[in-house]
């Protein structure tokens, strides 16, 4: 008898992802999706979905799913948080939402330290709108709004949040992974686990930052998609643990 | 009930809240309500399962209250009137996601950073739906110390009973001003009903999404006109009006809040000089109490709508006689509060003008 | 029976708390109250006031369009409201600060050197306490047991040492005026 060694994992719903091909996305869910059911925590848990690609995760994953406005996922989840403190919450956001309009709602929740975690995906673009310049995009880069490139002097340098973050009091882990490889997609899910980890034990905000593809408003083909976030995104956005106040959990 | 005491308006809706069963409070000082910011400090430090979080912006607040709502608490957030603008972005989501918190608005002097005196000019924002989409919420409209604590138990309870934001519209001399107020007793929260949207993790059941995202139109279609039933039911049950010496009055004056106290005082001194004169105050502004209007337009045919603005509520009063009577205005804006004297001239002189009479 | 009283004087001179024991006062002796401060910039511009409403009946207007009684304590508070007080009634003025006269032959003058009494008494403090004393006694409003009560009810906790001087205050308040019709 055959034996099963790959399944659909238990907090991902029987739904067809809509997101584009080679998205970094789909990968993600899973792994959120895998870490809730290896850590036993799925049925306390409660997640927050961003406006932007990743608006639709609650069609994905099998939590309960509260929708924030864009860019106040931080501040929904400190709500169900603070009334709820033996659950698991946690927010998904992409790098506009977090990095440009929820920015203040993240700093603030980072520096009080609220005992949540948060997903930051990175993909250097306004993806959902069409591929406006996100606030990650590289120096240089096309957009749609930087058509000729992204120009230091009249649109700024592309921001590090996860650098910002860490200097706040109240953030404890902060790691950067990528899922332009396998090597990368199980450090990601390492990361992931120790970020919803850090959150059973109290120990106060963890952010996972995942360096993502996105090939259909970069131009390019998945394979080369990964091939330039190994070659150019990891020399601005270098993949490493940003702050660890853990240790082994 | 508690003994009577002496409470500045802040304090009360604070309180009141407190005594209603609010277990988060988020919010950003502003004045003329950081007393209610700073009670709720208080009151929630001394409750076991109380929050309360200055947040770093309005914005923030209101969004620590969607979130507190959908874990199945009852929520407060306040602020005065250009702190509200911000939190409109939120009170459009808790009113598409169709959950229950309370906001409060002490008013002041705008538009803009305007000033910190009472005032009334939010009356179409409250009232519209003040953030965007094809929404309403519950606006009330307390006049009096007790009636602060009173609107507010009241709040929370339509808040809970009809899934939607209620707002507590006041301003800057109901919050400062001080009478004497008993509670009732606190509410036992045992006995509230479930809620059973309620997001506390998929434990034995079905995970459940709290969303607002319709891209598909027939939905969201039928989440506007669903919403719309809800308000239509709103409205049919909980209007509410106090009429004041109405019952012979040729001329009646319509005021809410603050602006009611003080044509209350101006229609005495008139009844004292032989005119007749009346007051109908509107308790709730959404829905507004148009039935009560209409139907004192049968033997009243000049209202006079009395605002500490150039003429919001005025509109509503036209909408509610739809021409059956002729409507006056008289307004104060920019945090000008009015003396009774002041009206009681107003209406005085209208009264002659409309061919009503003079002093007896 | 509605009376409309209108304290006011510098931020710091105990205007707002003078207002405050009053209401608290009268509200234990039964009768309706309404108490309204000025506040925000307007306190810290330097000047303070607070209007008290008191009724046997529903009070409608917690705003005074022309005050029964107004206790001032500094000269601007004279100037400023010597033209809003009905005829006939009472002006209270701090005779220690005051120097300007009252421009108004209907309006009942009372000058009381409270600056000066609390200052025999050895605290100037409590200026606003012999003013108020003096306030009762005049006005009749309310009396000074209702008025220690109030003021046990609002600083609950205070060294009765402290108390005890307040009373004296009210007490040399109330007499100043007794003893001076």
């Amino acid at each position: 008898m055959a034996k099963k060694i790959f399944e659909r994992p238990r907090y991902l719903k029987e739904n067809v992802y809509h997101y584009c091909p080679g998205c970094g996305h789909s990968i993600i869910h899973r792994l959120v999706a895998e870490v809730l059911d290896e850590l036993a925590i799925g049925e306390r848990t409660i997640g927050v979905p961003p406006a932007g690609c990743a608006v639709l995760a609650y069609n994905y994953l099998d939590v309960d799913m509260g929708e924030a406005p864009h860019g106040r996922g931080a501040a929904v989840a400190t709500g169900i948080k603070r009334m709820l403190p033996d659950r698991i919450v946690f927010t998904y956001q992409g790098d506009g939402d977090i990095a440009a309009i929820g920015t203040a709602e993240t700093i603030h929740a980072a520096n009080r330290g609220e005992n949540v975690t948060v997903i930051f995906v990175n993909n250097g673009v306004y993806g959902m709108t069409g591929g406006q310049m996100a606030p990650t995009t590289l120096l240089g880069q096309s957009s749609t709004t930087t058509p000729g490139g992204r120009d230091r002097s009249r649109d700024g340098m592309p921001i590090d949040l996860s650098q910002m973050l860490a200097v706040t009091g109240g953030s404890v882990y902060i790691e950067r992974t990528a899922v332009h490889s396998p090597k990368h997609v199980r450090r990601t899910k390492k990361a992931l686990a120790k970020a919803f980890k850090t959150q059973m034990q109290g120990l106060g905000f963890s952010l996972v930052e995942v360096v993502s593809q996105c090939p259909t408003n970069w131009k390019m083909t998945p394979a080369d998609a990964c091939r330039w976030i190994e070659e150019t995104i990891l020399s601005f956005y270098p993949l490493k643990v940003i702050k660890d106040e853990v240790g082994d959990i | 009930m508690t003994e009577k005491q002496l409470m500045r308006g802040s304090h009360v809706i604070g309180e009141a809240a407190v005594r209603a069963g609010c277990r988060f409070y988020a919010g950003y000082p502003i004045t003329p309500q950081n007393e209610l910011t700073e009670y709720m400090a208080g009151a929630m430090s001394r409750i076991e399962d109380g929050v309360f979080i200055q947040a770093e912006s309005e914005l923030a607040a209101v969004n620590m209250v969607i979130g507190a709502a959908m874990a199945g608490a009852r929520t407060m957030t306040s602020s005065s009137s250009p702190g509200v603008s911000l939190k409109q972005e939120g009170i459009s989501y808790l009113a598409a996601q169709e959950l229950p918190a309370v906001i409060v608005n002490t008013m002041r002097g705008g538009p803009g950073l305007g000033n910190i005196a009472p005032s009334q000019g939010d009356y179409f924002q409250a009232t519209r739906g003040g953030g965007h989409g094809d929404y309403r919420h519950i606006v009330l409209a307390p006049a009096s110390g007790q009636e602060l604590a009173d609107l507010t138990r009241t709040a929370f309870e339509y808040a809970d009973r009809y899934r939607t934001p209620v707002m507590i519209l006041g301003d800057g001399m109901m919050g400062q001003m001080m009478e004497p107020v008993t509670f009732p007793e606190p509410l036992d929260l045992t006995g509230l009903p479930d809620k059973p949207w309620k997001l506390d993790g998929a434990k034995g059941r079905p995970s459940r999404v709290i969303l607002s995202l319709l891209l598909n139109t027939a939905l969201e279609e039928e989440l506007n006109w669903k919403l719309f039933r809800k308000y239509e039911t709103i409205a049919q049950e909980i209007p509410a009006a106090e009429t004041f010496m109405t019952e012979d009055a040729r001329m009646v004056v319509i005021a809410y809040g603050t602006a009611a106290r003080i044509a209350k005082g101006a229609v005495k001194a008139l009844r004292e000089k032989g005119l007749r004169v009346g007051l109908l105050r509107p308790v709730t502004l959404w829905p507004f109490p148009d039935r009560v209007i209409r139907d004192m337009s049968r033997s009243v045919a000049d209202f006079l709508a009395f605002e500490m603005s150039t003429g919001q509520m005025v509109e509503d009063v036209r909408l509610a006689l739809e021409g059956r009577a002729r409507v006056h205005f008289y307004g104060r804006p920019g945090g000008i509060v009015p003396t009774p004297d002041e009206i009681a001239g107003v209406l005085h002189t209208r009264y002659e003008r409309s061919g009503l009479g003079g002093l007896s | 029976m509605i009376t409309e009283t209108i304290f006011a004087g510098f931020g710091g001179q105990g205007v707002l708390m003078m207002g405050y024991v009053f209401a608290v006062s009268v509200m234990r002796d039964g009768m309706n109250v309404t108490y309204l401060p000025s506040y925000g910039a307007e306190v810290r511009g330097g000047t303070a006031n607070c209007t008290v409403v008191v009724s046997d009946e529903e009070i409608a207007s917690p705003v005074s369009s022309s005050p029964d009684h107004v206790v001032v304590m500094n000269n601007p508070s004279l100037l400023r409201y010597q033209g809003m007080i009905r005829s006939g009634g009472t002006m209270m003025i701090n005779d220690s600060l005051v120097e300007a006269k009252l421009a108004r032959d209907d309006v009942e003058e009372v000058r009381v050197p409270v600056t000066d009494i609390a200052n025999e008494l050895g605290s100037p403090r409590i200026a606003n306490m012999i003013m108020l004393g003096a306030f009762a006694a005049k006005t009749g409003l309310t009396s000074l047991n209702s008025l220690m009560n109030g003021l046990t009810e609002i600083v609950k906790g205070k060294k009765a040492s402290i108390m005890d001087l307040n009373r004296k205050g009210m007490e040399q308040g109330a007499r100043y005026v007794t003893r001076a019709s």
